[in-house]
């Protein structure tokens, strides 16, 4: 079996896997058990009724809003479960979790195979999901308190199509109880859902290139990270057929290690000269020519 | 070189996850993770 094939059973388990309670979806209810305070390196969201998992971004944001109430509690609690969880994972892998685990990931490769024209996405719109990152699930429940001093999870609030997809729209058509209290909000979430399915029609990727704040954390770590890229320089003619099969539109002869890289391996199996590998543990000596890092 | 890097920062990160844990964060995750959230599913 190919690295292709291999990669999209990964992503099809892990998708069912990260969200296997399905009786859940026939009670209109989530699943709630201890399970779900173990927090998981993907964009899927524990409010979809047969999620058995913590998405980390929400979690993140929950400890930012409530962490001025707690510490006029005594309870100190600075999210370093999570991020400490989040960083492990980075420091292992890198971004690899994006193109092997993310349910998200997932719908938009399926999406994107829908025969269309496609567009390419500008470099500088990476840049975006830094900003969504430092200003929507850092600043913004961090910094915007009520009078109780609980702030909000303004990513999940405002953009977060994962969490219209896997968790609204099941729970609205489920629970009459939900149902009956939709509002403007929940129009706002779906358009920004249809928006992103569109966009993922004709472009590759785009919700993790432009938006995603959990590809932004995983990605700072792909410089350093145990598992790495690396490109021969002797055997690379730059014939680009890596960046035409790159679900990122990267050169990775450029920067093997670029954060906008999620790892996917295809261009390790598009490579015809064999220029193109991943090391995890240090088996082999880094050759002289070897472009390790960008 | 680089290579101790990530093992540097693992093990840091691993750290932060255990003293997250000594602070009872798991439970505070849990906590929110078994209720639905209003903002996730667009009503709260």
């Amino acid at each position: 079996m190919n690295l292709i094939k291999k990669r999209r059973l990964f992503q099809i388990f892990s998708t069912l896997g990260f969200n296997i309670y399905l009786p859940s979806f026939f009670k209109g209810k989530i699943l709630q058990g201890n399970i779900k305070g173990v927090c998981v390196p993907i964009l899927n969201c524990h409010s979809c009724p047969s999620a058995i998992g913590a998405c980390p971004i929400g979690s993140i944001q929950n400890s930012l809003a409530t962490l001025k109430f707690n510490l006029s509690i005594a309870s100190y609690q600075f999210g370093l479960y999570v991020i400490g969880v989040l960083g492990a994972v980075g420091s292992l892998v890198g971004r690899m979790p994006c193109g092997w685990l993310c349910p998200f990931g997932l719908l938009q490769e399926a999406l994107y195979k829908i025969p269309s024209p496609k567009i390419h996405i500008p470099r500088f719109m990476s840049y975006g999901r830094y900003v969504v990152l430092v200003l929507f699930v850092f600043l913004l429940p961090l910094l915007v308190l009520d009078q109780y001093g609980f702030g909000q999870t303004w990513f999940c609030k405002w953009i977060c199509p994962a969490g219209t997809l896997e968790a609204g729209i099941p729970l609205v058509i489920l629970n009459e109880g939900i149902r009956s209290q939709v509002g403007l909000l929940f129009s706002w979430k779906m358009f920004v859902l249809i928006l992103f399915l569109v966009w993922m029609v004709f472009a590759q990727r785009p919700f993790c290139r432009t938006t995603c704040p959990l590809g932004a954390i995983l990605g700072l770590f792909n410089k350093v990270s145990l598992f790495r890229m690396a490109v021969d320089d002797d055997k690379c003619i730059q014939c680009n057929t890596c960046y035409e099969n790159c679900p990122v539109e990267l050169k990775i002869y450029e920067s093997p290690n670029s954060p906008d890289c999620v790892r996917c391996l295809k261009c390790v199996n598009s490579c015809q000269y064999g220029a193109i590998d991943y090391e995890f543990f240090p088996k082999k000596q880094p050759e002289k020519n070897r472009v390790q890092q960008s | 070189m680089k290579r101790r890097w990530a093992y540097v920062l693992f093990f840091i990160f691993i750290l932060f996850t255990i003293i997250g844990l000594k602070f009872d964060e798991f439970a505070a995750v849990l906590e929110k993770s078994i209720t639905v959230c209003l903002n996730c599913i667009g009503i709260g």
